[in-house]
């Protein structure tokens, strides 16, 4: 978990949480709501990305409603961790509650594009973008989120009786 | 010792603990609210937990279905009897389909009072700041923690303080003052802080204005709208209950510290219309004119109160909506709707040749019914314009209060309706 490799997925600002997880799609099986996830703002998203891909996002990424759905979504398509310039609250809190890494570095849409390979090193908060060299640092999470990370989500925290 | 604002008082009060800004704390959390949409992944979380034991206490849990009501398809269905059958066998008051939007039961129905923690499934859980709690929207799993055990981890927030001044035009309402607030401070202008809403105009708005400005606190990224409880709060809460008395010292300190504060005069506001796909990007209503409606959309935990259907029937009383824009009106509860029924304006609208349906949230979240197609443009006076809230990702939502709407639908195009 620590050490994060995959192709890079840009998006802008305000990436909100019914471009992750259209409201039309809430109410089919979960399954389904899968096959479009991040779909109106990129449709070849939900069918080309693979375990470990990183999604890089603007300003605001997550801001709307609190559905859990658009965090999990991208979770279970296999995106290892999300990079932003900055994230909208709630989705940043379920980020971290489902255990989907969650990072912010000020400059990063301007150093990855689409298709870049990129490494995240979650404890030193680093970014490589394996395409051109460039090294980012990004923010560098508590010790107890990271905890809740590498276990997995807060509810397996509460479980093992971590919380 | 240093001043606090009403946010940290209540985390501190909830924490038993001496909190300020960007502290954190455990807290006890008054009221849960669970819904439809987000309720189904909470509690399949809060049995991961305690492996089907109970809910910490099944009287503070409110449970309700609005998203997609009555069910619109057989996975809906499937989730409220799930959600109706935990409720039954956790002894959770349960509204079910029959009473209407989440925010606005919570309210109505007494389950929020000044001083208390409450959390949502829902992000517009801000919404009961208005009678000065501290109302937060969360994820199911943090649902799930709250179901289970009654106390979440909170970061306590810095606060912006709004403070507004002025007489507002006639037909110039909160939904406009707030659009035009979050044009100023932008979509996350207030990430992770509490917006306190204060002054002499807020002062003089009744609990449907307030309720509309601190539902829209979470449109510039706000932790919670709040405003400092005062009499127009203990006037409505007598209603519910006739005992009821506000505490005194329920507000921010004269030495509190704030992140920013923000002052505005209301006085020569014009409405306000947020343009797609951007809650922030506002533009006083000269400036979108004449921009063609093909639905109007007047409800929402927004604006769909008795209030908001007043204003809009005023304008519509007598006349007939244009001829090529559907008009939807959905009050926000059975109880919203009955008394707009009593006041003649469900008639009103009917005889405008609008549709008027049971409360829900309605087209808002662009997947139960009302949906626009490619190309179309809603005129709405709910919280979100993004790609696809009403519909497909092609069409347009304009942000508007319930007058505007009223005198788009009249027109068939936005219209001012100070000019109606």
């Amino acid at each position: 978990m620590e050490v994060i490799k995959g192709r890079i997925w840009k998006f802008g600002d305000n990436i909100d949480t019914d471009l992750i997880a259209p409201g039309k799609y809430l109410g089919l099986p979960y399954e389904q709501l899968l096959e479009h996830i991040l779909e109106p703002a990129n449709p070849d998203f939900p069918k080309k990305v693979q375990k470990g891909d990183i999604v890089i996002g603007g300003k605001n990424f997550g801001c709307g409603s609190s559905r859990e759905q658009a965090p999990r979504g991208l979770k279970d398509l296999g995106v290892g961790a999300i990079i932003a310039e900055s994230f909208a609250r709630i989705f940043f809190r379920n980020c971290i509650g489902i255990g989907l890494p969650a990072l912010t570095s000020s400059d990063i849409s301007k150093h990855f594009e689409t298709g870049h390979e990129a490494e995240v090193d979650l404890r030193n908060g680093t970014i490589t973008n394996l395409t051109t060299g460039k090294t980012l640092e990004t923010s560098k999470l508590p010790d107890m989120m990271l905890e809740i990370l590498e276990t997995g989500g807060v509810l397996e925290m509460l479980k093992q009786g971590k919380l | 010792m240093m001043g606090k604002t009403i946010s940290e008082k209540i985390l501190s009060e909830k924490t038993g603990k001496d909190l300020y800004a960007r502290d954190f704390g455990f807290a006890r959390v008054d009221k849960a609210m669970v819904h439809d949409i987000t309720g189904p992944l909470a509690i399949q979380g809060m049995r991961e937990i305690t492996g089907n034991g109970k809910v910490w206490d099944s009287s503070r849990v409110i449970m309700l279905f609005d998203h997609q009501v009555p069910a619109d398809s057989i996975i809906a269905a499937e989730n409220q009897k799930m959600l109706r059958e935990f409720a039954k066998e956790q002894g959770i008051l349960n509204y079910d389909v029959y009473e209407g939007i989440c925010h606005q039961i919570m309210v109505e129905k007494g389950h929020v009072l000044p001083g208390e923690l409450v959390v949502g499934g829902d992000s517009h859980t801000c919404t009961y700041g208005a009678l000065g709690a501290f109302a937060t929207g969360i994820g199911s799993t943090d649902m799930a923690a709250v179901l289970a055990l009654g106390r979440l981890w909170f970061k306590v927030p810095e606060t912006i303080r709004f403070e507004i001044y002025g007489k507002l035009q006639k037909r110039v309402v909160s939904k406009d003052v707030v659009l035009k607030l979050i044009g100023i401070v932008g979509a996350d202008g207030a990430t992770y802080c509490a917006c306190e809403f204060a002054g002499e105009t807020i002062e003089k708005m009744d609990m449907a204005q307030r309720l509309t400005m601190c539902n829209m606190a979470i449109e510039m990224g706000g932790k919670t709208g709040i405003i400092e409880p005062d009499r127009v709060v203990e006037e409505y809460l007598k209603e519910i209950y006739p005992e009821y008395r506000l505490e005194d010292g329920l507000k921010s300190d004269e030495d509190a510290v704030y992140k920013q504060k923000i002052t505005l005069d209301v006085a020569d506001l014009e409405p306000q219309v947020a343009v797609p796909h951007r809650v922030d990007n506002v533009k006083p209503v000269s400036e979108v004119t004449g921009i063609k409606a093909d639905q109007v959309f007047i409800g929402s935990c927004t604006n769909g109160r008795y209030e908001d259907l007043k204003i809009a029937a005023e304008i519509l009383k007598g006349e007939t909506v244009a001829k090529d824009t559907r008009v939807i009106v959905i009050p926000a509860s059975r109880g919203e709707y009955v008394k707009a029924l009593k006041e003649g304006l469900i008639e009103i609208f009917i005889e405008a040749g609008a549709l008027v349906e049971f409360p829900c949230c309605g087209p808002c979240m662009g997947g139960a019914f009302g949906l626009i197609a490619g190309g179309e443009v809603s005129v709405s006076t709910s919280n979100r314009n993004f790609i696809g809230r009403q519909g497909s990702p092609e069409g347009k939502i304009y942000l508007v209060s319930p007058a505007t709407a009223a005198a788009t639908a009249l027109y068939g195009e936005i219209v001012d309706p100070r000019a109606v």
